[in-house]
């Protein structure tokens, strides 16, 4: 790339032909406000927030859209651009709820932080404000259409990253609002909760369904028996709502937390996600020897799910009958775990902390019951979790190192790294190599599966026998992955499919910001543990060997069967959609 | 088949007609009859077996709209106006078929002298007519007249020059974008023709939307050729295959005009491949759904591609990166017809007329308060005093000329003060106004210049796309402030809040819409300050327009008593015993003027 030199606040600055002025001055340490922008999306140049003074030219344009080039003369802090800047804040705010406090963004929204920034002491344009009702059609997300400042983030990340598409800016001008189409509930529509608008959202226009007053009912009820599984992209996280830098890993403070909580046990997601590859690694060698339907697709992103449920129904063959770790959790813990207490399982409450906003929906599946009760009762989000933890005073970052109780809380590396994409199949493979051949695998590390690129590929050999494996995450990289499949172009063995970008790490419950940058710190912590870890591979979980052999029998045996494996139901994309022929699954 | 070939079936075609009657089928004759009109006397006509030697057809916009329904007859050019279909027959009996003309349907000079042709009427007479050429003059529905007149010869002198050199000549005419920004068309050729593409486009904007403006669907109804003309000139230039028209649903006249044209061209082969040997090239109609920011260009190219009428930040530019990605340019309809004239006659020519920078002509629409509204077009450089007391005639009932608004919702307004103004790009700018389009909206006295200002903002708040927060909030909140103002219920700071959002809107929208929304607020602001200081000091609106500021009063002495201000009056606010005087109830009076309008003896009053 060819090097262009322009001049920002009287300073030479150095930046490559095809950047934006705004990404020039943030490499050269020069802040400008931003708001409709994000590292993750084309920029649309709509909030106006950004703008700069750029020497003969009369307006202002924006930083985020204004392509550097030689000799440009830049300033960033003129009393022009400051001036522009508030008015345009103070635009925003005045058709906005001035309802900081009761916000479920207080001091988590970017408005707030700008209104701060750019000095607003008042508020001089009031008038009419655009009122809208919420919508909380979903199980998953709530929409509250008079926070939002059209900055069009979702529209954005659920068009370009999720390819899902379900909402649209609709209307113009004054009555501009944003939306599924035809003024549509969100539930009946294609969304496939993966919550990366509500993780893109500046401010609280898009929020999760927060079912922590009903968790804290339930740990303060003595008859109650509170379990709690946590995710593996957790740990990677959840350090950053006690302002640790992100990639911090916190798995022993985390686990303090939530004993100190309440919880009547502290569990990991990490053991039902070993569990997940011992039945899924047997489903893929048993599909491979047995003619089965390959490509076979993993099925553990419930955003995921829903989205090959509504996009790919005729390809629903392909996908694994596992259920996902969280629900594996439940099943286990209210049948084999609730056996070996003796307690009631009608008592036992499960809580899951997840990374996903579509675990909220996933666990109110009818089919998420075989344990002849709701498996999962409730699903918080990591910023859930952590909004739980500052209610109650604990303040992770200070907690002493606690460990998962057992023995829903033993182990692996395997597990672990399903938190990253390419982590369950790094861990399938580990597990699946060892099945096939009965020999140790010679390199625990596939790094060809790692790592952030859109799709990866690699091939894996195993006795000689190839197996082609392919991975995606973010729904826009599973589109182009299934248009293959579903063209026979594809000759994949096995593939993995993560709903958000980055895995569980990005997931749409995960802190506030998430960005390129931070996923990458997220993921760096999640490999870190599991290189620390003694056990690395699921089928040497001695807690999962036990379950095998106190309860479940053998992998994809009758009672895995019963309680591990689920089926699936061709979507439509809207309610009144008839013409989508069901596909034979 | 060849131009030459056109022209001889021409030539015999016309030799058996006798007369050409063309009858005017812009918006306002057609709204005032001429239809109905047209089919009378076509019936005569064949009544009477003339029609093998007269020909009556529609014709484009002529222009004198407030005269309509217009008929103009040639070869003499008789000039009938304000033609109802009662008239019909007589203009056929007498004119057409014994060749008397029909005295009483000539128009009339305010002297009332009878002005016999359309080319002796003073509206015509400081008028030069370039992009207007045809207008009136050709059945639009027929290339044989188009050619006949010279048509098409400019694109095939065009195709044997090389691109550079055509580029080179509409550079040096001067001739700027007629549809508001007024950019170089030569340089923007320069620039499209510049980058290498696989593909390029050509784009016709006919989404014409500032309110009061027709002479983009006068130009596509009156003489679509021109533009069709314009377009393969252009395409030429840059190395465009394909071109699109973008005109909005709203004009189905023009888009039926344009699609017979570019029918017609591609049957005698001036569309299509193989263009004089020379060019492939062709054109589709795409409809604009009416939505105003679909005349800015990127919001235009979104519309084309599917996609929400919305625009989008330049760089990077159309020329560049336009229509698919593709390098794109986009012309205005005004500015198309006048490429072919161009090429024809030469820069020198074209640059002959208007001023040291502002070349050309322009057509203005003329509206508001004036004798003669309708289409005008006058070189750049004629003064704005001309425009409203030579060809405009003047202001109506003897009022006095208050301010003329050019440009649209863009634009600004120029005072009294500045009728000698030149009416050209860098005159206008420098006023506070733009050319824009060419809206021209005259206003006398009884004008409220706040209540214009906020009509304006209406339009803009209604047309904004809604993307980015300027136009969106900031329009919005400005109208808000200006309503308030007409409605008696303003403060001082006010004004000051006005010209804060008018500074901050102008400076950071992302399009044009936003970034000129705020100029109907600055320019009235600018020349009449004190008008927005009577309504929010005083609580008075001096033009008397704004209701909540002004109240009906009878005046005793000349109150007669006959009631019909009460009888008319719709909330019964009027009351008085007959030939008693009356008094008006001020509680009850919703102010509607009705009062006002009924009085015979001048008894009403508004204060």
């Amino acid at each position: 790339m060819a090097k262009v030199t322009l001049t920002i606040n009287g300073r030479p600055v150095q930046a490559e032909q095809g950047q934006t002025v705004l990404e020039a001055a943030t490499a050269a340490g020069i802040y400008i406000p931003t708001l409709c922008a994000h590292p993750d999306l084309k920029p649309e140049g709509v909030c106006r927030i950004c703008v700069v003074e750029v020497k003969g030219q009369r307006v202002l344009p924006t930083s985020c859209t204004l392509p550097v080039a030689e000799g440009m003369i830049v300033d960033t802090n003129t009393p022009n651009v400051r001036d522009a800047r508030k008015i345009v804040v103070e635009l925003l705010l005045a058709n906005h709820p001035s309802d900081c406090l009761t916000c479920s963004r207080n001091q988590t929204c970017e408005l707030q932080k700008l209104s701060q920034e750019v000095g607003i002491r008042q508020l001089p344009f009031e008038g009419a404000r655009r009122r809208h009702e919420s919508d909380v059609s979903s199980p998953s997300i709530i929409r509250n259409p008079e926070k939002c400042v059209l900055c069009q983030r979702c529209v954005r990340v659920c068009h370009q990253i999720q390819s899902v598409g379900c909402i649209f800016t609709s209307n113009r001008g004054w009555d501009t609002e944003i939306g599924p189409a035809f003024g549509q509930d969100l539930a009946n529509t294609a969304c496939v909760y993966c919550g990366q608008c509500v993780a893109h959202c500046p401010t609280g226009a898009l929020e999760t369904v927060n079912p922590s007053s009903a968790v804290w009912d339930d740990l303060r009820n003595p008859d109650k028996y509170v379990i709690v599984q946590t995710a593996p992209a957790v740990r990677a996280a959840i350090g950053e709502e006690f302002g640790l830098p992100p990639g911090t890993r916190v798995t022993g403070k985390m686990v303090a937390a939530l004993r100190r909580m309440g919880f009547d046990k502290v569990f990991d997601t990490d053991f039902s996600a070993d569990l997940t590859i011992v039945e899924e690694a047997h489903e893929l060698v048993k599909r491979v020897s047995e003619g089965g339907k390959l490509p076979m697709i993993t099925s553990c992103s419930p955003g995921w799910v829903n989205f090959i449920e509504t996009f790919y129904p005729d390809l629903l063959g392909h996908l694994s009958s596992c259920k996902s770790p969280q629900q594996m959790f439940g099943a286990v813990a209210k049948t084999y775990y609730a056996q070996k207490l003796g307690i009631d399982p009608a008592r036992m409450v499960v809580v899951s902390v997840m990374p996903c906003v579509a675990k909220k929906f996933e666990c109110e599946r009818p089919e998420m019951r075989s344990s002849g009760y709701k498996d999962v009762d409730y699903v918080l989000t990591t910023r859930e979790a952590a909004g739980m933890m500052h209610e109650a005073g604990i303040n992770l970052a200070e907690l002493p190192d606690a460990e998962f109780d057992q023995p829903l809380g033993i182990t692996t590396g395997a597990g672990v790294i399903f938190g990253a994409t390419g982590g369950v199949m790094e861990a399938a493979l580990r597990t699946a190599y060892e099945v096939i051949t009965g020999k140790e695998v010679p390199s625990l590390d596939i790094t060809a599966v790692r790592g952030m690129d859109g799709v990866k590929e690699a091939t894996i050999d195993i006795n000689g026998l190839p197996v082609k494996a392919a991975v995606a995450h973010g729904l826009a990289n599973a589109r182009e992955i299934m248009d293959r499949v579903r063209s026979g172009e594809a000759d994949y063995t096995f593939i993995e499919v993560m709903a958000c970008p980055g895995g569980c790490l990005g997931g749409g419950g995960q802190p506030y910001p998430t960005t390129p940058e931070i996923r990458k710190k997220r993921a760096e912590a999640i490999y870190a543990i599991d290189r620390d870890m003694v056990l690395r591979k699921s089928h040497e979980n001695p807690a999962i060997q036990e379950l095998y052999a106190e309860f479940l029998g053998e992998p994809l045996g009758h009672k895995s069967h019963e309680l591990l494996h689920t089926h699936y139901t061709p979507k439509d994309a809207y309610e009144q959609d008839e013409d989508l022929e069901p596909a034979s699954v | 088949m060849g131009l030459t070939d056109i022209e001889a079936k021409q030539t015999k075609l016309t030799a058996v007609d006798r007369s050409h009657v063309l009858i005017c089928a812009g918006a306002a004759c057609v709204a005032s009859g001429a239809m109905e009109m047209e089919a009378l006397m076509k019936a005569k006509i064949s009544e009477l077996g003339l029609t093998c030697e007269v020909s009556v057809f529609d014709t484009g916009c002529v222009g004198t709209c407030d005269l309509g329904p217009v008929v103009v007859v040639y070869p003499e050019g008789t000039f009938y106006v304000k033609v109802k279909p009662k008239d019909a027959e007589e203009i056929v009996t007498e004119h057409l078929l014994k060749g008397r003309v029909v005295e009483r349907l000539l128009s009339r000079t305010p002297e009332e002298h009878t002005v016999p042709t359309i080319a002796e009427h003073p509206f015509f007479a400081k008028q030069q007519r370039i992009a207007l050429r045809n207008l009136g003059v050709i059945n639009p529905e027929d290339i044989q007249e188009y050619v006949a007149l010279g048509g098409y010869s400019a694109l095939a002198k065009a195709l044997t020059m090389t691109q550079d050199e055509v580029i080179q000549m509409v550079l040096d005419s001067g001739l700027r974008g007629r549809g508001g920004a007024g950019f170089p068309t030569g340089r923007k050729w320069a620039f499209a023709k510049e980058v290498e593409a696989d593909q390029k486009y050509v784009i016709i904007n006919g989404d014409e939307g500032d309110p009061g403006a027709f002479m983009d669907r006068s130009i596509l109804e009156g003489d679509p050729h021109s533009v069709i003309e314009g377009l393969a000139i252009a395409a030429y230039c840059i190395g465009a295959t394909q071109g699109y028209a973008y005109v909005r649903a709203e004009y189905p006249l023009a888009i039926k005009r344009l699609q017979i044209a570019i029918d017609q061209a591609r049957e005698f082969g001036l569309l299509g491949a193989g263009i004089f040997d020379k060019l492939d090239f062709d054109i589709e109609i795409r409809k604009g759904a009416g939505a105003f920011v679909c005349g800015e260009e990127t919001a235009l190219m979104h519309s084309i591609e599917g996609l929400r009428g919305e625009p989008r930040p330049k760089p990077p530019f159309p020329a560049v990166s336009g229509l698919w990605g593709k390098p794109t340019i986009i012309n205005n309809v005004e500015t198309l017809a006048s490429v072919p004239v161009i090429v024809e006659h030469g820069p020198d020519w074209y640059s002959a007329f208007g001023t040291e920078t502002s070349k050309g002509t322009k057509v203005f629409a003329l509206a508001g308060n004036i004798n003669n509204t309708g289409l005008i077009e006058v070189p750049f450089g004629t003064t704005l005093r001309d425009v409203v007391f030579e060809i405009g005639g003047g202001i109506p009932r003897g009022k006095a000329f208050k301010a003329a608004q050019t440009g649209g919702p863009s634009g600004g307004c120029i005072p009294a003060s500045m009728l000698d103004i030149s009416l050209d790009y860098e005159s206008l700018q420098k006023a506070g106004s733009i050319v824009g389009s060419g809206g021209l909206i005259i206003m006398d006295e009884d004008t409220c210049m706040v209540d214009v200002a906020r009509f304006f903002l209406e339009f803009t708040v209604d047309e904004s796309c809604g993307q980015c927060t300027p136009c969106r909030e900031g329009v919005k909140r400005m109208l808000e402030i200006l309503t308030r103002i007409t409605e008696g219920k303003g403060e001082l700071a006010d004004i000051s809040k006005l010209e804060m959002l008018a500074g901050g809107i102008s400076k950071t929208s992302l399009c044009q819409l936003g970034i000129t929304a705020p100029n109907p607020v600055q320019s009235t602001l600018r020349y009449f300050r004190d008008e927005y200081i009577a309504h929010v000091v005083d609580k008075q609106c001096p033009a008397k327009v704004c209701r909540a500021l002004i109240q009906y009063d009878i005046v005793p002495e000349h109150c007669t008593g006959c009631t019909l201000c009460a009888k008319h009056c719709p909330t019964n606010a009027i009351h008085g015993e007959l030939k008693g005087v009356h008094t008006i109830d001020q509680e009850a009076c919703i102010k509607c003027g009705e009062c006002l309008a009924r009085c015979r003896t001048d008894a009403v009053i508004k204060v």
